[in-house]
């Protein structure tokens, strides 16, 4: 069974000439078929949690470790981390230009498969991958996240997260900037996914309105660089009611 | 990407946002201003070498040229060597292809040298090269003309001239090593269609300086391709002015410069007459130590040009650094009276954030630069329309692709 362990993560980035630390030790267990929610205020580091265990070269990693399925995330570059099943779906996917969405699809399905998926059998799981999705057929011919609406980068995201299968999926902020139906659809995709079993599922998060629609195994409050609480789906609604102030003003000291 | 766009609103000039380092990206839209596309030349066009200085460098139209690198072109001190660069014309059945003398009437009728360089050239070739697609024929398969230097020195003169209604693909191919000066001359009669695609693919070592004029006849429509990819230095000029109402001109370009090499295209549409349409779209990639792509383009909507729609656009994808971009589109619009007119400039890096989003879904360094630069160049790769020039192409970026990533990142 896939898990992917972080040991007192450690994380630093360079910002106005200065190293300042953002991860301050954070320690959590991800397994397969769990789905972990990280809730927290704006700032307390959520998203380099993210962006440090996918590889981003802008966050230093100080200390700790991270471990997937007992092998070192930490020595993997970008691409190979991609390949050992981690997943990210991002919160500002980027713009290719005159990269089309097919073609990057079945790059990437290519590189994480290890062999070129077989055209017929792709073009099919593609386009039902897009449907379930309310995806139109034509958006496979448009560039990678040109142009797109902040909905559709979304459904791009999570269309690759159905396509690529991976062991552990990180969604950072899936659900910022959605609408209803938007939200909806997209969470469809992440519980088709979990459904599964086969991946665990890291879902990042400000808001606790996307927990109606995917339900957490456990939730986890991030702030000021760790974890300072952990509990089950009953913390999300205590987080609903009574919003972040008491971790944000002192009240919980790690 | 830093862009510089500009709507074409009479009395405004602006340019864009900050460029990124290591490239300038300026744009001006220039209502009778003093500086014009005429007045900027050292001298007004001629046919004799002797009525343009020797540039010494800070002319406006030398100014990014590396001049100690021309091999004497510009100073009167490159000397044909009679041989070292062989020319092979390969035509369908019914192309009238001869070579003919200086005194022959049909030479320079598509535009008059406008540099030093160009002038030296028309006031040295010895014979000149005259293909003839004559009136209403209409073919199927491309002239061929195969330009191989053998390390000589030459000045050269080319004309290419369809009759009225005449439809021809052109394939203007140069290899090997040569330093060539030279003028190329099209001719479109009335509704004529001409396809020329100039491939420059060049050794290393090889200089190419070169005037290309065409003159479209009334309803014609002319399509360059001019696909840059080898040379120490290349410098290409291509004009295009209208005989007629009615005339369309499509100007297509792709470049890969590379470590040390100079790539300088400078264009011109000069909108002279009423009713016609331009189309400027120039794409180049960069890598390595010294890389330097200039991109000069100008369009000119004279007063009496009514009716004009034109449009041109440079990007440039910075892969490396150490690559040097200089893009300067130049709109000069002498009337309002305009369907449309605008021009944008983009120079961009194939950035750390693209490249941690493709590399995030397990696509390697060097794939996932391939991914990007094929894509980049796509649209115009599909444009040329002959399928071995295609390929090649494909093949050839592919191989410069090679040498970067072989470099690591």
């Amino acid at each position: 069974m896939a898990t992917l362990e972080i040991r007192d993560l450690h994380v630093t980035v360079e910002a106005d000439n200065a190293t300042k630390e953002i991860l301050k030790g954070v320690d959590l267990t991800v397994k397969q078929g769990e789905t972990h929610a990280i809730m927290g205020p704006n700032g307390s580091g959520k998203s380099t949690l993210a962006y440090s265990l996918a590889g981003h070269p802008k966050y230093t990693i100080t200390g700790g470790t991270v471990l997937l399925d007992g092998e070192d995330v930490l020595e993997m570059s970008v691409d190979e981390r991609a390949r050992a099943g981690l997943f990210l779906a991002m919160q500002y996917p980027v713009e290719v230009p005159g990269v089309s969405v097919s073609n990057f699809l079945r790059t990437s399905a290519t590189a994480i498969r290890g062999e070129a998926p077989k055209l017929r059998t792709w073009v099919k799981e593609v386009k039902e991958a897009m449907a379930r999705l309310n995806m139109d057929p034509s958006f496979a011919e448009r560039n990678v996240n040109e142009g797109f609406s902040g909905g559709e980068k979304k459904r791009h995201e999570i269309l690759q997260l159905e396509l690529l299968k991976p062991k552990v999926a990180i969604l950072d902020e899936t659900d910022s900037g959605l609408d209803v139906d938007a939200l909806r659809i997209v969470s469809e995709g992440v519980n088709r996914v979990r459904e599964t079993g086969e991946v665990g599922t890291l879902l990042i998060t400000h808001y606790t309105r996307i927990l109606r629609y995917i339900k957490p195994d456990f939730v986890h409050v991030f702030s000021g660089g760790r974890i300072v609480e952990s509990g089950g789906a009953e913390l999300a609604d205590k987080l609903e009611n009574e919003g972040y102030e008491a971790y944000t003003k002192g009240g919980v000291s790690a | 990407m830093a862009e510089a766009q500009n709507a074409p609103t009479l009395g405004s000039a602006r340019a864009g946002g900050p460029p990124p380092a290591g490239s300038t990206t300026a744009g001006a839209i220039a209502v009778a201003a003093e500086s014009t596309v005429a007045t900027r030349m050292s001298a007004p066009p001629s046919f004799d070498v002797a009525d343009f200085p020797v540039p010494h460098g800070r002319e406006e139209e030398w100014r990014f040229t590396p001049l100690e690198r021309l091999r004497g072109l510009h100073d009167g001190t490159a000397v044909a060597t009679g041989g070292g660069l062989k020319v092979a014309v390969d035509a369908p059945e019914g192309v009238v292809v001869e070579t003919v003398d200086r005194d022959d009437a049909r030479l320079g009728r598509a535009g008059t040298p406008v540099d030093r360089i160009a002038a030296q050239a028309y006031s040295a070739f010895e014979k000149a090269g005259v293909i003839t697609v004559p009136k209403e024929t209409v073919l199927t398969e491309p002239i061929r003309v195969a330009v191989h230097g053998e390390g000589g020195t030459a000045f050269a003169h080319q004309v290419i001239e369809l009759g009225a209604f005449a439809e021809a693909v052109v394939v203007i191919d140069h290899t090997g090593d040569a330093v060539l000066a030279a003028n190329v001359d099209y001719v479109l009669g009335d509704g004529a269609k001409l396809t020329v695609v100039s491939v420059q693919d060049w050794d290393d070592k090889a200089v190419h300086v070169a005037q290309h004029n065409a003159l479209v006849g009334r309803d014609a429509t002319f399509k360059s391709v001019v696909v840059t990819f080898g040379g120490d230095l290349v410098r290409l000029h291509p004009r295009v002015a209208y005989a007629g109402t009615g005339g369309e001109a499509e100007l297509f370009g792709l470049y890969f410069t590379d470590a040390g090499q100079h790539q300088e295209h400078r264009l011109l549409v000069d909108h002279n007459v009423p009713h016609c349409k331009s189309n400027v779209v120039y794409k180049g990639a960069l890598q390595g130590e010294d890389a330097h792509a200039v991109w000069i383009g100008d369009v000119l909507i004279e007063a009496k040009a009514e009716g004009t729609d034109t449009y041109e656009m440079n990007r440039n994808l910075v892969l490396t650094d150490g690559a040097r971009v200089d893009s300067v589109p130049n709109l000069e619009i002498e009337t309002g009276e305009i369907v449309g007119a605008g021009h944008a400039s983009a120079t961009g890096r194939f950035d750390d954030e693209q490249l941690f989003y493709l590399m995030a879904r397990g696509i390697p360094a060097d794939e996932a630069r391939r991914l990007v630069v094929r894509g980049f160049f796509a649209e115009l790769v599909q444009q040329i329309g002959v399928d071995d020039i295609e390929e090649r192409l494909i093949a050839r970026i592919e191989t410069e692709l090679e040498t970067v990533s072989g470099s690591g990142r």
